[in-house]
Parts: C-alpha cells; sequence; structure tokens
C-alpha cells in the first residue's frame, strides 16, 4: 500500500476511469480531476495564450486558474475543484480569456 | 417568499464551523454555506469518502473534535456543500448571499439572512522567481491540500521552501507519506519564534515535534536560505538554492534536481465577501488589509461579523475561538441572552498576541526582488514580466493601480491573487484591500439569468 494510504489507513473504493485528452486515468471515488491526473503523472496540462507556456496544478485550492480543463465539452473547470465522476472526458489545451470572471478593480 | 435565516454563515473551516454551531445552539436559525464538496476548510481538509481512511486525524491535530462540532452543526442548521458564494449584497437590513450549486453544473442558488458571518479563510501568499510557473512547483498549501484531502504525494524528490512555521508540516507530511524530502529552506532563521519569551512555551513545542520527525526522515532544515529559481522545459527539473543574507538577497547558490517545489511564503486572507459590503479594514503587522473587527468579531457594517484568517491570519486554533465569539455576538445582537465568556475573550487575545509574533519571527524581506530577472513573469495569468512592470513605471505609473492598467498584471483569471503581494511590493506599497465585485467566475449566461437593479438602483454587471 502507498504511503499516504497506510497512513491514514484508507481502505480505498475500486477505481474507475475517466479519460484526458484519451488516455485513461484510474480515479480513486472522491478525487478531483487534478489530483487523479497529478497522482497519474500528468504535471502539465495547458499552454498559455502569450508564451505557450506549459501550466499544471499550483494552489491547489481553487484561487490560480492555472488548472483549467474542459470536462465534458465544459470548458475552463478548475481541475482542483472538480471532482471526477466515471466516464469523464477530460482535455486540455489553451484556456480561454476570463470572460465572466471580471478582473479585480 | 424566500426564507429569511437569522445568520448565514460563509466558510466550513474551523472559524464558520465553530460560529454557526455557537449561534445555533443560542437558538439561531442558521445556514451555512462552501465551495468545497468536504467540511473542514484548509486545516480539517479530510481525504475523499471513497479511500474510507480509518485515521482520517493522522493528517491534522484535533480532527475529532471538529467531526464532532460538524455533526452536531448538521442537526441544527442547514448546511450547503459544493456551493460557491460570489456575491453578498446588503439591504434593508437583510443580506442577500448569491450562490453558485455545483462544481461544473452552477445552478444559481440565493440565500437571504438577517446576519452574515465571513469565515472565508486565505490562500497561500507566493512571491514570484524565475520559472515559478513550471508545472511540478506548487504552493505549499497546494501540496498540502492534495495530500490532505486526495492522498496524492505532490512528487517524489521535493524541496519545500519559504517562510514560517507551516513548512515544517508540510515538509512533515510529505515525508511521512513516502516522498524524499531533499531540504526545507527557510528564508529568515529557523525556529524564529523559539526565540521569543511569549512563544517559547507554547506552540514552539509543536515546532520542534516537526523538526523531529524531520530529522527521523533525515530532511535538512536550514535557515537563510530560498529557492530563488526552478528550471525545466514542461515540468520541473532542477531548482537553484541559494543562501540570503538578512535582506534575502542571495549570497551564493547550488542546483538541487528534484520534481517538485512546494514554496510558500504565508498567507493572505480571502476578503472578497467583506469588501463587497464595504466593511472597513486594517492593516497586519505584515502590511497585508484584513477585516477590522470589535472585541466581539462585528465589522464595521452592522450584522456583519467575520472570524478566522479574514481578520488576520492566526491559524486553526484561533480561527475556531474568533468563531465561537462572532457566533455568541451575532446571537446577542439578535436578542438572545449570552452570558458573557471573559476566558474565550481572553483565549483569543493570547492567540492573536501568538500570531502577531510569528509574523514578526517570520516577516518578508525585501531581497526577493533579487531574485527576479527582466523576464521573470510577475503576473502568472496575464504572463506579465518585470521588465513590463518597470517600463509602466518608467511611463509614468506611480502605483499598483496605474501599474496594473498599464501593464495588466492582476487582470487575469486569478483577479490578483497570486501577484498583488508581489506587485505591491515592487512598486512600493502596501498590498490594498482587493475590489473584486465577483468573487468566483460565473458564467455570462448565470449572471444575464439576475443582471437587473439591484434594490439601490445600480445594476450589476459582469464589467471587471
Ligand atoms: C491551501 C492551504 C492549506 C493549509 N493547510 C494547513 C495545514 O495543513 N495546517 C495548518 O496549520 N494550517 C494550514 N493552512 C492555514 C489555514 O489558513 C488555517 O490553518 C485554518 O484553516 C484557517 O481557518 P479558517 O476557518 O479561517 O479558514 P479555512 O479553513 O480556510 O476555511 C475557509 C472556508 O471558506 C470557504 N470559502 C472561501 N471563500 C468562499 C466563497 N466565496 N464561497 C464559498 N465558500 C468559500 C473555503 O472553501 C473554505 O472551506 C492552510 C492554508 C491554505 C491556504
Ligand atoms: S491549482 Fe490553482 S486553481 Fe486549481
Amino acid at each position: 500500500m502507498s504511503g499516504p494510504y497506510r497512513l491514514v489507513r484508507a481502505r480505498p473504493e475500486p477505481e474507475f476511469e475517466i479519460s484526458v485528452d484519451g488516455a485513461p486515468v484510474a480515479v480513486v471515488p472522491g478525487q478531483s480531476v487534478g489530483a487523479a491526473m497529478h497522482g497519474a503523472g500528468i504535471r502539465s496540462w495547458r499552454t498559455t495564450r502569450f508564451g505557450g507556456r506549459p501550466r499544471g496544478l499550483y494552489c491547489g485550492i481553487g484561487v490560480c486558474f492555472d488548472c483549467l480543463v474542459t470536462v465534458n465539452g465544459v470548458p475552463s473547470l478548475r481541475a482542483c475543484l472538480t471532482e471526477a465522476r466515471p466516464g469523464d472526458l477530460v482535455t486540455t489545451g489553451e484556456a480561454p480569456a476570463p470572460s465572466g470572471a471580471g478582473g479585480e478593480r | 417568499m424566500t426564507r429569511i435565516h437569522d445568520l448565514a454563515v460563509v466558510g466550513a473551516g474551523p472559524a464558520g464551523v465553530a460560529g454557526a454551531l455557537t449561534a445555533a445552539l443560542a437558538g439561531l436559525d442558521v445556514v451555512l454555506v462552501d465551495g468545497a464538496g468536504r467540511p473542514g476548510g484548509q486545516y480539517f481538509r479530510r481525504p475523499a469518502e471513497g479511500f474510507h481512511a480509518a485515521r482520517p486525524g493522522a493528517l491534522h491535530h484535533g480532527l475529532d473534535r471538529f467531526t464532532r462540532q460538524w455533526e452536531a452543526l448538521r442537526e441544527r442548521a442547514e448546511v450547503l456543500l459544493s456551493t460557491r458564494v460570489w456575491a453578498v449584497e446588503r439591504a434593508d437590513g437583510a443580506i442577500t448571499v448569491r450562490c453558485l450549486e455545483g462544481d461544473r453544473e452552477e445552478r444559481p442558488r440565493t440565500v437571504t439572512a438577517r446576519g452574515l458571518l465571513v469565515a472565508t479563510g486565505a490562500h497561500d501568499r507566493p512571491l514570484p522567481f524565475p520559472g515559478w510557473d513550471l508545472p511540478g512547483v506548487l504552493t505549499a498549501g497546494g501540496a498540502q491540500a492534495l495530500l490532505k484531502g486526495d492522498l496524492v504525494v505532490a512528487g517524489r524528490r521535493v524541496v519545500v521552501a519559504g517562510t514560517g512555521p507551516f513548512l515544517l508540516p508540510v515538509a512533515a507530511g510529505l515525508a511521512d507519506a513516502g516522498a524524499q524530502v531533499l531540504g526545507v529552506h527557510e528564508a529568515n532563521r529557523r525556529f524564529g519564534l523559539a526565540r521569543h519569551p511569549l512563544l517559547a512555551a507554547g506552540r514552539a513545542a509543536e515546532a520542534l515535534g516537526y523538526a523531529a520527525r524531520l530529522a527521523r526522515h533525515r530532511v535538512p532544515y536550514s535557515g537563510r536560505e530560498a529557492v530563488i529559481a526552478a528550471h525545466g522545459e514542461t515540468a520541473l527539473t532542477h531548482v537553484t538554492v541559494a543562501s540570503l543574507d538578512a535582506a534575502w538577497r542571495p549570497l551564493s547558490t547550488r542546483t538541487v534536481e528534484c520534481d517538485t517545489l512546494a514554496c510558500g511564503y504565508g498567507f493572505v486572507p480571502q476578503l472578497d465577501l467583506p469588501l463587497q459590503l464595504d466593511c472597513a479594514t486594517r492593516r497586519d503587522p505584515d502590511g497585508g488589509p484584513v477585516v477590522a473587527v470589535d472585541a466581539g468579531m462585528r465589522t464595521s457594517v452592522p450584522g456583519v461579523y467575520a472570524a478566522g484568517e479574514a481578520t488576520g491570519v492566526g491559524g486553526a486554533a484561533l480561527a475556531e475561538v474568533e468563531g465561537r465569539i462572532a457566533g455568541r455576538a451575532a446571537a446577542a445582537d439578535l436578542g438572545r441572552p449570552t452570558p458573557p465568556d471573559p476566558a474565550l475573550s481572553r483565549r483569543r487575545d493570547r492567540l492573536a498576541a501568538f500570531a502577531r509574533a510569528l509574523q514578526g519571527a517570520y516577516p518578508l524581506r525585501p531581497g526577493w526582488q533579487d531574485w527576479l530577472r527582466d523576464d521573470t513573469l510577475v503576473c502568472r495569468c496575464e504572463e506579465v514580466p518585470l521588465s513590463a512592470v518597470r517600463e509602466a513605471q518608467a511611463m509614468g505609473a506611480v502605483d499598483a493601480r496605474s501599474v496594473k492598467l498599464l501593464a495588466r498584471p492582476g487582470m487575469g483569471w486569478c483577479q490578483g491573487r497570486m501577484c498583488g503581494y508581489a506587485v505591491a511590493c515592487l512598486v512600493g506599497e502596501d498590498p490594498a484591500p482587493p475590489r473584486r465585485p465577483i468573487a468566483q467566475p460565473v458564467r455570462l449566461g448565470d449572471l444575464a439569468a439576475r443582471a437587473r437593479p439591484a434594490p439601490d438602483g445600480r445594476k450589476t454587471s459582469s464589467e471587471g
């Protein structure tokens, strides 16, 4: 059993699969899309608008917006906040400019 | 007719849950709202149910106590999880809390209450350095959240850097969970707090406990050191560690190979909601704005209370005490009998003094600005390099606000949450209270559905 599971004496439910850009990623029920990707070794999954720079998880709690993904066609979801559901189709790539978010004033 | 609660609480961390429970026990009709799917906030973040963790408390002290409070609260109050608050408004003595339900669906939902307790906590405070946006570089809190909430170890070979005692539980947790922690680099002195007379007896022991755990895992803990650059093509491969002088200017450097860096320079309180209501702020000892409150955790706006990190960064124990005080004040203000509890107030004063001393022991020194190069991104979202900030200043921008108008730092997705502190420092200001009319992203359709004139005639819009 891996380190963190042993630490909290976890007896995880059977994993389910999601697809990330076509590749299967295993998820323990309740994990976020971003945690499952990071745990599976997928570290960078989006490129920035101007510099094409790679991004992945940064803040882990939904404040930095680096981890944006598209899930089942819904764009600009924060992977670190979105709980994975069996069969989710996750696609990565360039995130659009913020629209409804509104800037800081 | 929508139901009007006595008290709406935003935040299911230690402050919000203690506040909601105290108010409910005093007889108030309470509704508690949190954007996360599970209660606990940052400190009491616990593994997803699917793990069936028999010892979730292995990752934090006091989880059992928090869980009892949560169970007691659920019997006495309405709790709305996975419900993000994006705006609060106050009119005619009632507060309207505008929410979106669901982590991807975004069903609009409105909660109305006579009073509001803001317990929205904080987020990590990053400092920029070359390469800080490479995948594999995480905030210290982010690494901790991955571990506590998803049982994912942030990396195999991990470097921990930043300032403050929070680095120690982060490093110890990672090491306990099987990561090879190559070093903890504290930019100030190590055990800065142990030297403070007020602290020597108290929580210094806790820090020493973590240090012992690190020693067991053979993790070096060094003072006056920082990671001043991160390197790699598509993800982190190595970092530059520097020894620092007292002002944090690099003295000498070395390279450390690693796949992950967990880095944090303290916390920034989340003030979006109280600022939407024009609650007065004051400066914490580190110069950052926090909500100003009286001895009952009342803000300057009648019926609005704040507790936890939003009133000054002080950790989970202080947050809980403040929550209880706020819950009592809310009950008293609505006419419920609440006998005074001087012991509780004394406890708050003690813990708050401790928090101030901690901030004093782990200040941020200006030498970090020497870590930046011209092309170092200051703002990750809008990809604004240091040179663009300097150009804006050369064009006559004298403050953070005008730098923002010219060079766009803070205008992107995160609304300045990640770069706000650094930009303020670069222009020589204390960070200003952030004005974010929309605290959480809202799809335009949802906004349009309610873009009707507000009671005072203003029109709500999505303009930033
Ligand atoms: C990522 C991270 C990890 C941390 N880990 C630790 C740790 O391991 N140990 C430690 O001692 N300290 C940790 N801290 C410090 C932490 O701030 C305090 O320990 C403590 O959790 C503060 O309690 P609180 O009740 O004030 O706020 P929090 O515990 O932060 O709770 C705030 C709650 O408000 C909710 N919220 C915020 N805004 C909204 C909104 N607009 N709508 C709906 N809900 C909202 C959040 O989802 C959260 O659940 C961490 C901080 C961060 C940022
Ligand atoms: S990692 Fe920061 S928003 Fe998801």
